[in-house]
């Protein structure tokens, strides 16, 4: 099981992306972190380029539904449309519906625990 | 008896008395207060004089909205803001960039030109007001702007009070609004400390912050260390081009947290202090007091507050006043009880306001100067937080300093490492939270229902296309291709930047211009990423 946690947009508030990477590498998952301010193609192109099962968008900007949105769109475009995206950050309870029928397999709105995150990728991963 | 231990990590005992106190000297290391070192507080008569600033971070939508919430706070008895800028202001990319888009106006103000600033500040004394500008990356030429606009209000520059953040080095460790490499960065932060303290004698050109780093995961005694590292690095750039010490160290000012154990965070503060004061006089030879002071805004903390059942943030809230209080705080600033959801609600900034007031003026808290100084534990505390910051700040100059150790990730990836340890002592109930990991409701809280969320208004970002596109066209063309030219020069060159970038300012050349022109000389910052 292969994961790309990816930080779209302006935002630079790392910390949650990081803790979920350093969590899922304890978990035995191979992780790649992209580090601040891809661009939602820089993180398509890296999904591919990596063979990842599943992609993990971090936003706290509040531009999560569009960033989530080109991310999906690329992923299809380029016929990976397999890839599971799941998407946690500060998201209101009011855009998680909105999210899902993007297409984002999960979203981890704020104060998820992280066991349940890491759980949450493992399924994700085997479904892929 | 279960083992308690401080977030620096260190054990706490159960009782302290005066064996614990064996190793402190009275006078040399506690002193009194407003003299060396400061352990008790930078002035002698602290609250009793003058209350602490208050001073909420605000900012959101268009310059306009923005200017709104500031006369609302500031007419319910805020003596000083702190503008938030959105994500594009910061990383110097105008509203109408690709890379803007679904961000303009969303976790701040948007800025495109002098005259977003001048709409922000319009009816606000700024010759009576101090502002603090949350701004690093850009802050050369949003400072400049600040300027422009009191210049244009007739405010004489010795009465002008403003303090951009200006701390550079700790983006590229927590919050990330870096754009330059790690070099030209620290000169542009040089080049506005130096216009500053040349020019506007009372303002504070450089707000250093542990604070953003313990929000990204460090723990209390790398948040001091850190933050006074951070202090030295600007200090020798300043010293290297031939600066006194004392000529700009009295307006060097902090920004750090208090939201963990009350007292471990007063004791925090008091060492700080002590260490800051020594590092000036002993290591950096400063001979004016006020440049041993270490002046700072106790703010709140988001990760101090939890999602679940919000309204017991404001509960959180308080004890983080009280903490900030007792710490000696110069200002104090408190997140929203909402903050964890959403963009502060104006009910929500009014309560974190009136907590402050409250803690002001009725607690007690300010009655007499450092009320828990010559306690055995504080005073045990405060001794064993200076031995742990000072071994934090050994441990990174083991990496080769504060700048390489921010060059090659290695501080960075110590915090993600300190921040996931923080994660797991949650996860295991070491480090508790009431309504999230112990004594949880058996009801989830209908947190939806408890905050009033904010909702971005996409009119913002049309609406503020609209006005950079009709200043683009207004404005004398030829006079903003000869700023940025200009500009372009002087960066290639070694001199200060900031005359160049107050022309480009006063030419309405944007601010996603300004930084293209920087961009085209110095280059980008490219993240070392680890974790």
């Amino acid at each position: 099981m292969k994961v790309l946690i990816a930080k779209p947009g302006l935002d630079g508030h790392d910390r949650g992306a990081k803790v979920v990477a350093q969590a899922l590498r304890d978990a035995g998952v191979e992780v790649v972190y992209s580090g601040l301010k891809r661009t939602p193609d820089e993180i398509v192109r890296a999904a591919i380029q990596e063979d990842v099962d599943v992609v993990g968008l971090s936003v706290l900007s509040g531009a999560h539904v569009l960033l989530s949105r080109r991310v999906l769109e690329g992923l299809r475009a380029h016929g990976a449309g397999e890839v599971r995206v799941v998407v946690g950050g500060i998201i209101p309870p009011r855009d998680v519906e909105e999210l899902r029928k993007l297409g984002v397999a999960r979203v981890f709105p704020m104060g998820t625990p992280l066991p349940d995150i890491v759980a949450a990728f493992t399924k994700e991963a085997r479904e892929t | 008896m279960k083992e308690l231990r401080t977030h620096a990590g260190f054990p706490i005992k159960p009782l302290y008395g005066p064996e614990d106190l064996a190793d402190v000297d009275v006078g040399r290391d506690i002193g009194r207060p407003g003299e060396y070192p400061f352990t008790r507080g930078i002035h002698s008569t602290m609250y009793r004089e003058r209350l602490w600033t208050m001073r909420q971070y605000v900012g959101f939508g268009t310059p306009t909205e923005t200017n709104g919430r500031f006369k609302y706070l500031m007419a319910h008895g805020q003596d000083a803001l702190n503008v938030a800028f959105d994500l594009p202001t910061q990383l110097g990319l105008d509203s109408d960039d690709p890379r803007a888009e679904g961000e303009v106006g969303r976790v701040g103000m948007a800025i495109d030109t002098l005259a977003d600033m001048e709409d922000a500040f319009a009816g606000i004394p700024l010759d009576r007001v101090s502002v603090s500008l949350t701004i690093n990356g850009m802050a050369a030429p949003i400072t400049a702007m600040y300027y422009v606009v009191a210049e244009k209000q007739g405010a004489a520059a010795d009465r002008v009070v403003t303090t951009p953040q200006n701390d550079i080095l700790k983006e590229f460790v927590a919050r990330g609004t870096w754009i330059y490499p790690v070099e030209p960065s620290l000169r542009l932060v040089a080049d506005l400390v130096e216009f500053s303290a040349k020019r506007y004698p009372r303002s504070n050109p450089v707000s250093v912050c542990g604070y953003h780093i313990r929000e990204a995961g460090c723990t209390t005694a790398q948040e001091m260390a850190y933050g006074l590292l951070i202090a030295a690095a600007y200090i020798e750039r300043m010293l290297a081009r031939g600066i006194s010490v004392d000529d700009f160290a009295p307006r060097i000012s902090f920004n750090f947290t208090a939201w963990g154990k009350i007292f471990e965070e007063v004791a925090k503060f008091r060492a700080g202090r002590r260490l800051y004061a020594r590092m000036l006089r002993e290591r950096f030879g400063a001979t004016n007091p006020k440049s041993w002071m270490f002046r700072t805004l106790i703010g709140g903390g988001g990760s101090a507050f939890v999602v679940q059942e919000p309204e017991n943030n404001i509960v959180r809230g308080a004890y983080i006043a009280l903490a900030a209080a007792l710490a000696g705080a110069q200002t104090m600033a408190l997140p929203t009880y909402d903050e964890a959801y959403t963009i502060p609600s104006a009910k929500a900034q009014l309560i974190a306001l009136r907590t402050m007031q409250i803690c002001a003026e009725e607690s007690g808290a300010a009655d007499t100067v450092d009320p828990l100084g010559g306690s055995y534990y504080v005073e045990a505390l405060t001794s064993a937080m200076e031995t742990e910051i000072l071994e934090e700040m050994a441990r990174v100059e083991r990496m080769g300093g504060i700048v390489e150790a921010v060059k090659s990730g290695a501080l960075q990836a110590e915090v993600a490492r300190q921040a996931y340890r923080f994660e797991q002592k949650l996860a295991s109930g070491e480090i508790p939270k009431v309504g999230a990991n112990c004594h949880v409701g058996d009801t989830p809280a209908a947190a939806d229902r408890e905050v009033e969320l904010y909702a971005s208004d996409p009119q913002v970002a049309a609406a503020q296309i609209a006005r950079l596109e009709r200043i683009r066209r207004d404005r004398d063309g030829g006079a903003v291709a000869r700023a940025l030219a200009r500009l372009r020069d002087e960066a290639r060159a070694a001199g200060n930047l900031m005359d160049p970038i107050v022309e480009a300012v006063k030419a309405y050349a944007t601010l996603g211009e300004i930084a293209r022109a920087l961009k085209d000389v110095f280059g980008e910052h490219k993240e070392p990423v680890k974790f």
